[in-house]
């Protein structure tokens, strides 16, 4: 029995989190307790479009059956859910959390939620970003994975079915390196995974028909009691100002003066 | 049945032991070498102060144990050689680390980060129902922690609330341990982890190189989209070797498939802080400056006068490429 029978459901679920834009340059509130966010334009995060991407694609394959997209977070990311059921995500659950709350929601609360939600929607693969793009913190993949004890297939940059297993070519720091998981799995993306697709307007439009659940950490049973408490936010050293040369031969000099080449 | 006295025994037991931290560090390497990052995340991790443990797992331990021994802050070697560790996949490592901390009581859970950090630590944290922090530059205290966020654009101070810490560490961030002066002792441990049926390692594709460590390197040279094509990039590899340096790259260029991914630097790929970077033909994007503007000397070269990449960088040409790099070359020649 389990999920993965022949003709059973091959549900992929896909986190989607709603961050600053990547072009964007952050500025730091000036009490020091975060950035800017209002007014700032947002999106979703690249590395979950690429999510999306992929699991399109799965479902293009003919081997996911239905993708469903999931963000955590304030009433705002109901619009990264729509982006997401543009790209061809089948139906979005927002797990609705206060502003407040949201500010010290961790990648353990998100990933309890995958977890709930993956059993409770039986999935049989989740697949999110590597990491956002805001707290750059690359860790609710694992987590997931952890409470679920799924494997898990970080950094991905080619993944292949094959039977009930998945050969997953992983981003590592000297190259790359392939990995078989059993399903059920969690994924995250890299940059290389794929090019995620423009949603067309037509697409964009049959997405506003699409359902998006809605429910609270606690309708899962998940506690989101802050574990990490952020005491300051503030901006990074500033560079001086550096000097422009006239020559290749002026640089030579100058790098040999300052004793970095022989 | 407690008096009040006992009560407070116990209490100041308590506060005493709290004062004691002991630190695991999940050593990294190849099954011959100890990867160059875990000596930074060793230094890191000397800094909460008590006794440093390292534990080495994988097929072939020998070696590693032997280098490890002789770092100067560590203290004991945990030992644990099993074929079920190749790949050091996170499945049978984590297990491992959770075993290891059930028995020891570690105050702090360290790992480089890296990317065998960044894929084991989180799931290692869950497993402990704690919440990890990544990647951080500075130790205010023993729960308090800098890190930076939005690539790198602004600085955060957090304090860990949990009773494990469990840290991913920035290699650039911290000195490398001596290799010399240290006399640890080691000892097997038998912890879980050894079989694992949810993953398994099947091959590597690593680039191979005779020039220095990208992470390590004391010059680094970089080439995005301006180097056009992956051959041109022949003009940088030649500099470097005069140089000693290694060699990097932008994601355009890494996008347009000009060099292998593992060359990239920046907020997704990896972060160096050399004591001079030279950034050939790139404009300097958030996400690269992200990856390298902790660099002590920063050289760009550029045509454009308006690229960003001249707003951090300490000496600016602005010029042709293709003329420049070839004359520099030449210049070091004689």
């Amino acid at each position: 029995m389990g999920v993965l029978g022949p003709k059973m459901a091959f549900r992929v679920l896909v986190g989607c989190k709603r961050v600053i834009d990547y072009a964007v340059k952050v500025r730091v509130k000036p009490d020091k307790t975060g950035v800017v966010t209002d007014g700032v334009k947002h999106s979703l995060n690249p590395f979950d479009e690429i999510a999306i991407e992929e699991a399109v694609r799965l479902k293009e394959k003919k081997i996911a059956t239905e993708i469903v997209a999931v963000s955590c977070g304030p009433p705002k990311c109901q619009e990264v859910l729509r982006t997401a059921l543009a790209m061809g995500a089948d139906r979005g659950i927002h797990i609705e959390v206060p502003d407040e709350e949201y500010a010290s929601l961790q990648p353990i609360h998100v990933s309890k939620i995958l977890a709930k939600l993956a059993a409770q929607e039986e999935a049989s693969m989740i697949i999110v970003g590597k990491q956002a793009i805001d707290d750059d913190c690359n860790q609710t993949a694992q987590m997931t994975a952890a409470f679920l004890d799924w494997p898990q297939a970080t950094f991905a940059s080619k993944i292949e079915k094959t039977n009930g297993d998945l050969l997953v070519t992983r981003e590592v720091d000297g190259g790359l390196e392939t990995i078989k998981v059993k399903l059920p799995a969690v994924l995250s993306t890299d940059l290389r995974l794929n090019e995620p697709r423009y949603a067309t307007l037509p697409n964009i439009m049959k997405a506003k028909k699409k359902k998006i659940d809605k429910k609270k950490p606690a309708d899962l049973g998940v506690d989101i009691t802050q574990h990490v408490e952020v005491l300051k936010v503030e901006e990074p050293p500033v560079r001086q100002a550096g000097v422009i040369i006239e020559n290749a031969e002026q640089l030579v000099s100058k790098l040999r003066e300052a004793g970095h080449i022989q | 049945m407690f008096s009040y006295g006992s009560k407070r025994l116990s209490n100041l037991i308590v506060n005493g032991i709290k004062r004691f931290n002991s630190t695991l560090v999940i050593a990294e390497h190849d099954n011959a070498n100890l990867s160059g990052v875990t000596l930074n995340a060793i230094t890191a991790a000397s800094k909460f102060g008590g006794d440093v443990t390292c534990l080495v797992a994988g097929e072939k331990t020998a070696s590693v144990v032997e280098q490890l021994s002789k770092v100067k802050g560590v203290s004991k070697i945990l030992v644990a050689e099993n074929e079920a560790f190749k790949g050091m996949l996170a499945e049978s490592i984590a297990p491992l680390v959770v075993s290891s901390q059930n028995q020891f009581k570690f105050t702090h859970i360290v790992a480089a980060g890296s990317a065998t950090g960044k894929n084991l630590i989180p799931r290692v944290a869950a497993k402990l129902d704690v919440s990890p922090i990544s990647d951080i530059i500075g130790i205010e205290d023993h729960e308090t922690f800098v890190r930076t966020i939005y690539a790198g654009n602004a600085v955060t101070t957090v304090r860990c609330k949990d009773a494990v810490k469990v840290l991913t560490v920035r290699g650039t961030s911290f000195e490398a341990a001596e290799t010399e002066g240290g006399s640890a002792s080691s000892e097997q441990f038998a912890g879980d982890g050894s079989s694992n049926e949810l993953s398994q390692w099947e091959s590597a594709d690593l680039s191979t190189s005779d020039r220095p460590e990208l992470t390590s390197a004391k010059i680094v040279i970089s080439g995005g989209r301006g180097m056009k094509n992956g051959d041109n990039f022949q003009l940088l590899y030649t500099l470097a070797d005069k140089w000693g340096a290694a060699v990097g790259a932008s994601r355009a260029a890494v996008d347009a498939g000009m060099v292998p991914n593992d060359m990239q630097v920046g907020q997704t790929g990896k972060i160096v802080a050399p004591e001079l970077y030279v950034a050939v033909g790139i404009s300097g994007a958030i996400q690269h400056l992200a990856g390298m503007k902790d660099s002590k000397t920063i050289v760009a070269i550029n045509k454009d006068p308006e690229a960003p990449i001249f707003q951090v960088a300490d000496l600016g040409l602005v010029a042709d490429l293709f003329k420049a790099i070839p004359e520099m070359t030449e210049l070091c020649n004689k």
